[in-house]
């Protein structure tokens, strides 16, 4: 190629230099740089110097504060429990429009439909789930017209959901929320893998007298693993950094860390800027442990359908 | 392998997504639909559509979606060019570059926006044309894990290599190359980041919501604060239009490939 580029223009020599080549790159990283380094590293510095710009550690004492302690565990509790049920049923999902052999008409609009709503959340979101599931919504308003009547003639509505301790804009309001977005991700991720599991492994199972459990449990499984594990990681990153639907539900009543930082940028509630940084700084410290451990989890399961 | 009972459970897990994904749709515009009592109506929408807050949000919104699509396609086409052309080394640094949006939260990235850019050297928050310059890079970082996959999956599917060296032995300079050659081979993969781009500044709330201006996403939250009929139809608005920008993205990517004059 350089060999062509040489004879095709008449540049001088330095220019084929391979810093040169780099050079095309400046204004990427230049941006890249400026708008998007700095601001980072700028917090995270901030995160370890006092009000005076004195290196310290002491910011980090923010993680002892009972209320961001308590951010931290309602923030990977609703990550954890959305990454694990939309991942269960996401992969069953999967499972439906690949091997299970959906018709295809169900095929089709499962993974649109995927695809689309993997992508939304926000406001929006959470004004769909409250139409539906809030106090009037229309789900709500259809289980509380079960009605019968007992013994003494009064009507008794046994399905409020309300009336259970649920409640569209608690815990568990969220992590309905969240599934909507959560399970379609799952689907896309984990498809090209049950995909990539070949119909001879289930035969040559079969032939050898392996049941369909024993097949699942001793062949598929251990070969979607990776895969399972970087598609559950994938949907905890994707929970962990939410914030528009947590607060346009609930608010801002659920202590999220999301929701703290945006309190923090806000209004200083913790009293100190510096320990505002810090406490974005553990954010990014837990997104990157998810998504390099994802990133290497991929990479292996793709050697593995490849060979 | 039975094949008819995994037939019965792809059929109850497939119904089950439908439900998910179709009720709270159903419910929205149900409800949307419900202001005037004991009548479906337009009303909801039609108080939307009066809002002139609504339209400002919208103006606003889409402008500098606009925007950040064109200096998107300005920083990435280019970039991933010369990634493919010259330097395919930095490939990795690259990648790991652009899925930082991933890996910073927009409230902790708005965060150190607000930090450094509300002081001096570069104090960008004091006016509202400066906080839409810092807005709008903002928004070209956040859209450009989508922006830059969508440039890369084109330019693979072009043989850049042949193309570039055929345009210069015609004489073109790098400009023209990028211009007149490899810019209309991407034109498909081109309009698709840009629509991504496009659904996502529209519903982008944090951005616009910490650095205080005007658009569609804090206009929603604060009418979600307010009102009980109009954020529904307000949501049954924002679906349409990011689930229209998504939608042609399918439509496109699945004809659109057997349009591209690649150099194949």
């Amino acid at each position: 190629m350089n060999l062509s580029l040489l004879r095709l223009s008449s540049k001088s020599l330095w220019r084929e230099h391979p810093l040169w080549n780099w050079l095309g790159l400046l204004p990427f990283f230049a941006f890249i740089l400026f708008f998007l380094l700095v601001p980072s590293l700028n917090l995270f510095s901030g995160a370890f110097v006092n009000r005076s710009g004195a290196f310290t550690l002491e910011n980090l004492a923010v993680f002892a504060n009972p209320n961001v302690i308590k951010a931290y565990l309602t923030s990977l509790q609703v990550s954890l429990i959305t990454a694990l049920m939309g991942g269960v049923f996401g992969f069953f999902v999967a499972y439906a429009v690949t091997i299970g052999n959906a018709p295809r008409w169900m095929r089709n609009v499962i993974l649109t439909f995927s695809g689309l709503a993997a992508n939304f959340g926000g406001v929006p979101l959470a004004f769909a789930f409250i139409a539906t599931l809030g106090r009037t919504g229309f789900i709500t308003a259809l289980l509380k017209g079960i009605c019968f009547s007992n013994v003494a003639g009064e009507a008794v509505c046994p399905f409020n959901p309300y009336d259970y301790g649920f409640s569209l804009y608690s815990l568990s309001g969220l992590v309905l929320a969240y599934t909507y977005f959560q399970f379609p991700l799952m689907v896309l991720t984990i498809t090209p893998a049950l995909e990539g599991l070949r119909k001879e492994w289930r035969e040559a199972s079969a032939n050898l007298g392996a049941s369909e459990w024993q097949y699942w449990r001793d062949i598929a499984l251990p070969v979607l693993t990776p895969s399972l594990l970087g598609a559950t990681l994938l949907l905890f990153g994707n929970a962990f950094g939410a914030y528009a639907t947590a607060q346009a539900l609930t608010g801002g009543s659920i202590p999220l860390v999301t929701i703290f930082i945006g309190q923090q940028i806000r209004g200083d509630v913790l009293g100190n800027p510096h320990e505002g940084y810090a406490l974005a700084l553990g954010m990014v410290v837990i997104m990157a442990l998810t998504i390099v451990a994802y990133t290497a989890l991929q990479k292996q399961s793709s050697r593995w359908m490849k060979s | 392998m039975n094949a008819r009972r995994s037939n019965f459970w792809a059929l109850f897990w497939g119904a089950l997504a439908i439900l998910y994904f179709f009720l709270p749709l159903y419910g929205t515009l149900d409800f949307s639909l419900r202001m005037k009592r004991g009548e479906l109506s337009l009303q909801a929408y039609q108080i939307v559509f009066s809002d002139p807050r609504f339209w400002e949000g919208f103006r606003y919104s889409t402008l500098m979606a606009l925007i950040t699509i064109v200096i998107s396609v300005l920083i990435f086409v280019p970039t991933v060019y010369w990634l493919h052309l010259k330097v395919p080394q930095a490939r990795p640094v690259v990648e790991i570059i652009t899925i930082l949006p991933f890996i910073i939260p927009a409230i902790v990235y708005v965060f150190g926006l607000i930090r450094t850019f509300s002081r001096p050297p570069l104090q960008l928050t004091l006016s509202p044309f400066t906080t839409d310059i810092l807005i709008v890079t903002g928004y070209v970082v956040i859209s450009m894990p989508y922006m830059f996959r969508a440039v890369d999956v084109g330019m693979r599917a072009i043989d850049v290599r042949s193309l570039t060296e055929a345009a210069q032995s015609l004489g073109s300079n790098w400009f023209q190359i990028l211009a007149h050659v490899i810019l209309p081979n991407l034109r498909i993969a081109i309009l698709s980041g840009a629509l991504i781009c496009f659904a996502t500044v529209m519903g982008e709330l944090i951005l616009a919501s910490f650095l205080v201006r005007p658009a569609l996403g804090p206009y929603m939250a604060l009418l979600g604060l307010t009102k009980a009929y109009e954020p529904a139809a307000l949501a049954i608005i924002s679906y349409a239009l990011t689930w229209f920008s998504l939608g042609l993205i399918q439509l496109i990517s699945r004809g659109g490939t057997a349009q591209q004059f690649t150099g194949r």
